[in-house]
């Protein structure tokens, strides 16, 4: 077991979902590290914002992106080298706002790389505004009479988007979290593991949550729609049962593997003597 | 006749693009250089759009007005182009598109039946464009051999059909200007854009990755093309803002990465820019400049944006800015930027314009110095690694993922030495300096290349100041006038020491520039120092020989030392 901790100080605050994140993929990236995972084959990207901090309190490569950008460095590095194991933390700011975009490409791209959304549900870094997944009326710095907008279902997005495993966990039960995170690894293909995460500081909805969580039982995940009805069971605004677990997930050919399928790399060619062969034929 | 231009015209859609580097080929087979000028509107059907394919016995790199053949695929054309032709100019034409009494009065003229041509032939529309380029090569003089090779080496598909329209052309006409075949070996016909590419894969370019913009997806395109031919990974994401983080993630694998854009892309890249700068990323962007603000004119050329790209991205950072003005030098500064930005882990930007990328030039290999693909700093493997180690140059030593003896950290927020996060002012202010010394290093690297570039009458006390593109036509001018011109190519960091000596003996300075305000002006102001006269082109459209030499002319005054007939 490897502590894999860095002489950064925490600066979570006490009782932050953000911890149980982080000890949950310490905890993984030490088991498959046992299970033959080389450990300098893994970067951790992120994003900025009060989640992006864990790639700080990990020994091991990271990205410190910025806003909204984890998933464009991530595919690059994946395109760059197959081999490495590239894990994106984003929060729900980065992921569902200011980078929607890419969260969307890399899906439908089926890139192979793991995106774990740590959505608290509030802007915490910038003191509490409201996100992509505020329900309706969110009243937050931004907007102290309540939101006029309804929030996105990311998780519904993300199925009709292409991505292949979609899983949702929350801060408050790390043995689940630990389960989800080393299947989302694992998995060859565009995973993405939605963490209710709950922030003490300007949306503590632990209470709320433990009322309505529960796992997903007798569930069949290579079923799309099994995995639409369950995701759009609870639409990030409205009460109902919040499901956790593996909504999906579905083996289909990566973005690496239809690159690398048409290309080959030539490191020892000549590349001065192609040249002049191009400019003697466009004589 | 040992300068001569065509021009050619038509609509969008109608093959003038092709016409015009065929014509070009036939002409190049003839021994002369070249220089092809495109002019099209920001449509796919429809518009005016033309080329200007001008011939020399000398290396050239600008367009005239003035016009000795004139190919028009429709009315248009002669409505359009009329007035630009020379005394002595010939007219080619559809007849039965064209009606013979607009033709300009007191002037040859070729009248071809293009429309009947095709239809008997059973042709295409667009192989009229193969006919009257049939007709132009009889009315030059060159033989059929020459005209015969063209077409097999420019049309693979319906070969034997061009060859029969370009007969049906060739024989129409009459040999009507003696056009000498030129006693000179052949240089290959490249665009700017072709010759960035070239010099990027030259240099070890290892992944190009841009979102389609004119006048840069060219570059693409070419890259595209011959991803296999030399192993390169080629990819268009989902944006501008996707492309430079995407090749930011290859950097950080240690592959040697370029992205290309125009100015409203790279507006786009400039969080992305800064924040390589911070982590000490190297990236090389192109910027081909089109005519803004906003969306501009997407077809045409300007340059507006040295003052962005100088100064884009928040925060204070070194960069290398390099403006080359001609085929050769975007092939050779291509290759030194590409060098520059591993060698000192820093954003690297070209500048280019829809006049270099998209003109085509004769190619002169010979001409550019032999460079080598440089390596970056690497680190020695002692001790625990350090991304951002603290060193005499500012470069901290590289090693790439997967390093088993490495954790290797990359941070957008200010750092300590493995990378990461700190706001300790004393580290802050450590890292900002170790940053900023790279410049200081990589100044004095510079003072091997010429940065700064002389032509002309050097003892003219009366220079031009151009950048870029408008090389080709401020140095013919000059040589026309007895002028000197000063073209400073590295724009960052700027070459003062160079240009403070270039200034010496001269009285009046000129400054040419394709936008409204003067933006190298602006530059040399920020060192004390000031243009007398300011000659400034702001239509997207370039400056041609006879304009600039007249507009020099009202400048320099008595600065002129001679005219040339």
């Amino acid at each position: 077991m490897k502590e894999l901790g860095t002489y950064a100080p925490n600066t979570w605050c006490p009782g932050c979902g953000n911890f149980a994140i982080l000890n949950a993929i310490k905890s993984v990236l030490n088991t498959l590290n046992a299970e033959g995972l080389p450990l300098e084959n893994v970067v951790l990207v992120s994003g900025i914002g009060c989640h992006a901090k864990i790639v700080d309190y990990i020994n091991v490569n990271s990205f410190y992106s910025i806003h909204g950008r984890v998933f464009p460095p991530a595919e690059g590095m994946k395109l760059a080298n197959p081999n490495l194991k590239v894990i994106g933390h984003a929060g729900d700011g980065d992921a569902y706002g200011e980078g929607l975009e890419h969260l969307i490409f890399a899906a439908k791209r089926n890139a192979d790389i793991t995106a774990i959304i740590h959505n608290n549900r509030v802007y915490g870094l910038t003191t509490g505004q409201y996100t992509p997944t505020s329900p309706l009326g969110f009243k937050g710095r931004s907007t102290p009479f309540g939101t006029k907008e309804l929030p996105i279902n990311p998780l519904e997005l993300m199925l009709s988007s292409g991505a292949t495993f979609i899983a949702r966990g929350t801060s408050h039960g790390i043995e689940l979290l630990k389960k989800i995170f080393k299947e989302a690894i694992l998995h060859k293909g565009f995973a993405i593991v939605d963490v209710l995460q709950v922030c003490v500081t300007y949306y503590n909805v632990y209470e709320y949550y433990e009322r309505r969580v529960y796992e997903l039982k007798d569930h069949d995940a290579s079923d799309y729609n099994q995995a639409l009805n369950k995701i759009r069971q609870w639409d990030y605004n409205s009460d109902a049962p919040i499901a956790l677990g593996v909504f999906y997930k579905k083996d289909a050919p990566t973005l690496e593997d239809r690159f690398y399928k048409d290309f080959a790399a030539k490191d020892n060619i000549d590349r001065y003597a192609k040249i002049k062969k191009v400019l003697e034929e466009s004589i | 006749m040992n300068d001569f231009s065509v021009l050619i015209g038509g609509k969008a859609g109608f093959g003038i693009d092709k016409a015009s580097l065929s014509i070009a080929s036939i002409i190049n087979q003839l021994g002369y250089r070249l220089y092809v000028y495109r002019d099209y509107p920001s449509l796919i059907r429809g518009g005016h759009t033309f080329s200007i394919i001008r011939a020399s016995k000398e290396k050239i790199a600008a367009h005239k007005k003035g016009i000795d053949f004139l190919l028009a695929l429709n009315q248009d054309t002669i409505i359009w182009h009329k007035d630009k032709l020379t005394d002595n100019a010939i007219t080619i034409y559809d007849s039965d598109s064209i009606k013979q009494e607009t033709l300009p009065p007191n002037r040859k003229a070729v009248a071809l039946p293009l429309g009947k041509i095709v239809k008997e032939e059973n042709a295409p529309e667009i192989m009229r464009n193969t006919c009257i380029i049939g007709a132009l090569c009889k009315v030059l003089g060159a033989s059929w051999d020459i005209l015969d090779g063209m077409v097999r080496r420019n049309f693979s598909k319906e070969t034997d059909l061009n060859l029969k329209i370009a007969r049906r052309g060739y024989d129409e006409a009459k040999e009507l200007a003696n056009i000498e075949p030129l006693n000179q070996g052949k240089l290959p016909l490249l665009t700017g854009n072709e010759a960035t590419a070239l010099g990027l894969i030259k240099a070890g370019l290892k992944t190009y990755i841009a979102y389609p913009m004119t006048p840069s997806s060219p570059i693409l395109h070419f890259m595209a093309n011959f991803c296999e031919e030399f192993g390169l990974k080629v990819i268009h994401p989902e944006s501008e803002i996707g492309v430079i983080l995407m090749a930011l993630g290859f950097s950080y694998c240690g592959e040697k990465v370029a992205v290309g854009t125009s100015g409203g892309g790279f507006c786009l890249m400039t969080e992305g820019l800064s924040f390589s700068a911070m982590a000490e990323l190297p990236i090389v962007i192109i910027i081909g400049q089109r005519p803004g603000p906003s969306t501009g004119l997407p077809t045409y050329s300007s340059q507006t944006e040295l003052g962005f790209a100088l100064n884009a991205g928040q925060g204070e950072f070194p960069r290398f800015l390099v403006s080359p003005g001609d085929a050769e030098e975007a092939y050779y500064w291509t290759q030194v930027a590409l060098n520059i930005s591993w060698k000192y882990q820093i954003p690297s930007i070209i500048l280019t314009d829809k006049a270099l990328g998209e003109g085509t030039y004769c190619f002169d290999i010979n001409l550019v110095k032999e460079l080598k693909e440089e390596m970056p700093a690497l680190w020695d493997r002692k001790g625990i690694y350090k991304r951002y180690m603290h060193t005499e140059t500012g470069v901290s030593p590289l090693t790439s993922v997967p390093d088993k003896d490495a954790v290797i950290k990359v941070n957008s927020y200010e750092h300590d030495e493995y990378g990461i996060t700190t706001e300790d002012p004393k580290e802050t202010n450590k890292m900002q300096e170790k940053r900023l010394r790279k410049e200081t290093y990589m100044n004095e690297e510079l003072k091997k290349y010429d940065t700064l570039k002389v032509y002309g009458r050097k003892d003219s006390s009366t220079a031009i100041l151009c950048w870029g593109s408008n090389k080709g036509v401020c140095v013919e001018a000059a040589k026309n006038l007895g002028l000197k011109v000063i073209q400073p190519l590295v724009l960052s960091p700027f070459p003062l020491e160079q240009f403070k000596e270039a200034l010496k003996g001269i009285k009046k300075l000129i400054a040419v520039e394709n936008n409204a305000t003067g933006q190298l002006v602006r530059l040399i102001n920020s060192y004390g120092l000031n243009v007398d006269e300011k000659i400034l082109k702001y239509d997207g459209r370039l400056f041609s020989l006879e304009e600039l030499e007249a507009r020099l002319k009202e400048a320099a005054g008595e600065g002129i030392r001679y005219v040339r007939a």
